[in-house]
C-alpha cells in the first residue's frame, strides 16, 4: 500500500527525520494560508498524488510570492497529473502540501528494502541523490553503499556511520546523519514497511539535514496489525475498478484488454493472461477469486469484472480441487441468469466432476460456451470478444 | 522414496481443530497419510478426528514421534507456529496460510539458522498448497486425485497452476514423484534451488517440472545451479509473461521490481541455462513428455 509524501514525512520525523516546514492545502486559499503560515519568501507547490518524477510532470512548482502559490494551486488542484509512472491516464491531484523552500548545499540518496535474495533489509545510499535508484545504477554505481540489516538485532550504529561516512559529509554531521538513518530504518520496521525512500536527503547550507522527498510503501499482509497504516488509505489514487474488487476481498489488477477473466488461484491468473495474448486477444483484468470458487464468490467476481465498460467477453477458468466442477457450474449458471449477462461467457472447468459440470454449462440455454483445454478456452474467449465487438460496430 | 514425505511419515497438524484444519486434515488422513494427531493451543488432551490434540508442539512430538508439520493457523501467528514447529525437531514443514507479513518470515528464517544445516527444519511455504508424493502421503489443500504417482518431480510457487501441470501430465500418463509447493510469498522458506538439490538426490525422481512466475530472484539462480549440478533434467514453465512492471498480479511476490525478474527475462536466463521451457501453461505437460522420451533415446 502506497501514501502520500506528506503522510511519509509525518510518520519519518516522527522517528527522528527531521523535514522541512510544511503544510496541506485543499484549495489555492489554504494554500496561500499555509504559506503564509510557514513564512519566508520561497515555498514549493507538491502535488501529492501515489507517483514519483512529478517534477518533470510539473507537479512542483517553486513558488516566490502569494499570487504564485494561488497560481500554482489553482492550476494544480482537480487536474490529473500524468507522470511516466502512472502512465498517460494520470492520478488525479487533490491534495497539496506546502513547503518551505530549502537551500541546498549537497543531495543524497538513501533508501530502505527488503531485499528477496538476502531475505533481510538492506540500505542503499548514494551521494548522488536526486536521480532515481535505476539511474544512479546505471551512470555512476560506483557511488552505491549497501547494508544488510541482521533481523536478529536491528540496524547498528556503526553501519549506520559507515553508510554516513560512505557519503562523505564533514565529520561534525556524521551525528545527525546517522540519527536520520537509524530512524528512517525503525520507522521501516516498526510499521511493516515493505519500502521507504528519501530521495534527495539534502545536507542544507545551514548545515541541518532534511528529508526533501520521501517514498514509503506498506506489508498489505501486515496492515491487520497498523490500523493507523491503513487509515492513511486513498482511494482517490487508485484504479477505481481495483478499489471495488478489493473492498469485496478479490484480488484484482486492471489491465486495457477487452476480456474480463475470472480464475481461481493467482499462478493460473496469470497463464491464463498469458494464453489469451498468445491466442491474440488482450486481457482486461486479472482476478484470482481464491481457492474456493463458491456461487458467491463468483457472481461478486463477475460484477467486478463486469464494472470495467470495455469488457467484451468473460472467460472464466476454475481448476476445481476440494469443490466439485458441477457446484462451481451452477454457480456460473446462476450468476450469468442473476446478472442477466449478455456478453459471451467462455467456461473452461477441470478437475473434479468435470463431465457433470460441463453437462449444466452445456443444459443451461445460456450464451455460455464450454470448453475443454486452457488453450481451448483462450482461443474461444478471444474469438468471441472479437465476434461481440465486430456486432457493437 | 520421494522428497520430503512418504507413506510412513509420522505428520501432526497445527491449527488442527479450526475450521480449515479439520477439513484438510480429513482429507489427508482419507488419502492415506499417516496424521498421528494435531496442536491446538487450549484443547491438549482432547481428540480430534480420532488423533490426540496437544497444547504445543513440543508436546506432540515427544508423544507421537512425528517428524512433519503441516501450518493451518491464521497468519498473525503462523510465524510462531512456523517456529514453534523448528524447534521441537519437526524435519519438514509445509505452511499452508496466505497472508503472513513479510517481516515475520524475515524473523523465522533468521530463527530457523540458529540450528545447524543438518539439524535444520526444512520449511517450504508459506502461502502454498503443500507437498505430495502421490499414492504415498498429501501434506496439503491439493486434490489427491488428479496426480498420477511416478518419477517426475514437481516444484512451483501457485497451486492450481500445479494442479494444472500435474493433470496435463497425467492425461499423458506421466506421474509424478513429489509435488512440492513453495508458495507466492516473496520470503519463503525453500527457493526452487533447495528443492531441486532434493529431488536430485533423490533415485526415484528422473526429471523436474519448475513451474515459476514473475518477480524475485528464485527461478534464476535455480537455473544457474541446475545448470552447475544437476544430471536430471530441468522443465520450466514460467507464468506472467503478460503482467505490466510494478504491479503486484495476486501472490504477495508476483512483482517485477528489478532486471531479471520479469517472464521473458526468466524465460532467457533459464533457456541459457539449458532448462526446455514448455512455450505456453497449455504446453507444460507436452514439454515434460518430449523432455522424457529424449532422454530415454540416449539412454
Amino acid at each position: 500500500m502506497d501514501i502520500h509524501e506528506y503522510q511519509a514525512k509525518e510518520l519519518l520525523s516522527k522517528f527522528g527525520v527531521s523535514i522541512p516546514r510544511g503544510g496541506l492545502a485543499y484549495s489555492p486559499e489554504q494554500a496561500t494560508y499555509r504559506a503564509s503560515e510557514i513564512g519566508g519568501n520561497k515555498w514549493v507547490v507538491k502535488a501529492q498524488i501515489h507517483s514519483g518524477a512529478r517534477g518533470k510532470a510539473g507537479g512542483i512548482k517553486v513558488c516566490r510570492n502569494d499570487g504564485e502559490v494561488w497560481d500554482a494551486a489553482d492550476a494544480l488542484l482537480g487536474k490529473r497529473l500524468a507522470t511516466i509512472q502512472t502512465g498517460p491516464q494520470g492520478k488525479l491531484v487533490s491534495r497539496l502540501y506546502i513547503e518551505e523552500a530549502t537551500d541546498i548545499d549537497k543531495e543524497f540518496y538513501l533508501s530502505y528494502v527488503m531485499d528477496r535474495a538476502a531475505e533481510r533489509i538492506v540500505v542503499v545510499a548514494s551521494a548522488a541523490g536526486g536521480m532515481d535508484i535505476e539511474e544512479i545504477a546505471h551512470k555512476q554505481p560506483e557511488t552505491l553503499i549497501r547494508v544488510t540489516v541482521d533481523p536478529a538485532v536491528g540496524m547498528q550504529a556503526f553501519q549506520a556511520r559507515e553508510v554516513a561516512f560512505g557519503l562523505g559529509v564533514e565529520p561534525d554531521l556524521v551525528s545527525k546523519l546517522e540519527r536520520t538513518i537509524l530512524g528512517a530504518y525503525r520507522a521501516f520496521r516498526d510499521l511493516d514497511a515493505v519500502m521507504v525512500e528519501i530521495n534527495p536527503l539534502v545536507v542544507t547550507k545551514n548545515k541541518a539535514i532534511l528529508a526533501l522527498d520521501a517514498k514509503m510503501s506498506f506489508d498489505e499482509n501486515a496492515l491487520f496489525r497498523r490500523p493507523q497504516i491503513s487509515e492513511l488509505r486513498d482511494k482517490s489514487q487508485e484504479d477505481p475498478r481495483e478499489t471495488y474488487a478489493s473492498d469485496r476481498g478479490l484480488s484484482y489488477v486492471g489491465l486495457d484488454g477487452d476480456i474480463g477473466c475470472v480464475v481461481n488461484g493467482a499462478g493460473l491468473a496469470m497463464a491464463t493472461l498469458d494464453m489469451i495474448k498468445l491466442a491474440g486477444g488482450e486481457p482486461a483484468n486479472f482476478l484470482d477469486i481464491g481457492g474456493g470458487a463458491s456461487p458467491e464468490r463468483v457472481a461478486k467476481s463477475f460484477r467486478a469484472v463486469l464494472k470495467d465498460r470495455n469488457v467484451k467477453a468473460l472467460l472464466v477458468n476454475v481448476f476445481a480441487g476440494i469443490n466439485r466442477c458441477d457446484w462451481v457450474a451452477k454457480g456460473v449458471v446462476d450468476a450469468v441468469k442473476e446478472l442477466e449477462i449478455k456478453l459471451p461467457v467462455v467456461v473452461r472447468l477441470a478437475g473434479t466432476n468435470v463431465e457433470e459440470g460441463r453437462k449444466i454449462i452445456d443444459e443451461s440455454g445460456l450464451t455460455v460456451i464450454s470448453a475443454d483445454t486452457l488453450g481451448e478456452a483462450a482461443q474461444k474467449a478471444v474469438a468471441a470478444a472479437k465476434a461481440s465487438t465486430a456486432k457493437a460496430a | 522414496m520421494a522428497i520430503f514425505i512418504n507413506e510412513h511419515t509420522p505428520v501432526l497438524v497445527q491449527g488442527f481443530t479450526g475450521r480449515i484444519g479439520t477439513f484438510h486434515a480429513q482429507e489427508m488422513i482419507d488419502y492415506g497419510t499417516n496424521v498421528v494427531g494435531g496442536v491446538t493451543p487450549g484443547k491438549g488432551g482432547s481428540t480430534h478426528l480420532g488423533r490426540p490434540v496437544f497444547n504445543t508442539m513440543k508436546g506432540a512430538v515427544e508423544e507421537t514421534g512425528a517428524q512433519a508439520s503441516i501450518v493451518f493457523v491464521p497468519p498473525p501467528f503462523a510465524a510462531d507456529a512456523i517456529m514453534e514447529a523448528a524447534d521441537a525437531g519437526i524435519r519438514y514443514c509445509t505452511c499452508i496460510t496466505d497472508g503472513i507479513p513479510a517481516q515475520d518470515m524475515i524473523r523465522v528464517k533468521r530463527y530457523m539458522r540458529r540450528y545447524k544445516k543438518d539439524a535444520r527444519m526444512i520449511l517450504t511455504g508459506p502461502n502454498c498448497a503443500g507437498t505430495i508424493s502421490p499414492g504415498k502421503a498429501m501434506l496439503g489443500i491439493m486434490p489427491g486425485h488428479i496426480y498420477l504417482p511416478g518419477r517426475v518431480g514437481i516444484v512451483g510457487r501457485s497451486g492450481t497452476l500445479g494442479y494444472e501441470a500435474a493433470s496435463q501430465m497425467k492425461a499423458l500418463g506421466i506421474g509424478v514423484s513429489t509435488s512440492v509447493g513453495i508458495g507466492g510469498d516473496p520470503i519463503n522458506g525453500s527457493s526452487f534451488r533447495d528443492v531441486f538439490e532434493h529431488f536430485e538426490k533423490d533415485p526415484e525422481t528422473d526429471a523436474v517440472l519448475l513451474i515459476g512466475e514473475i518477480g524475485g530472484p528464485q527461478e534464476a539462480e535455480a537455473g544457474a545451479w541446475a545448470r552447475d549440478n544437476m544430471k536430471k533434467p530441468v522443465i520450466a514453465y514460467i507464468a506472467g509473461l503478460s503482467a505490466p512492471k510494478g504491479r503486484r498480479m495476486g501472490h504477495a511476490g508476483a512483482i517485477v521490481s528489478a532486471f531479471g525478474e520479469s517472464a521473458a527475462e526468466k524465460v532467457e536466463i533459464l533457456k541459457a541455462a539449458g532448462v526446455a521451457i514448455a512455450p505456453t501453461p497449455a504446453e507444460m505437460g507436452a514439454t515434460v513428455a518430449r523432455v522424457l522420451s529424449g532422454q530415454r533415446k540416449v539412454a
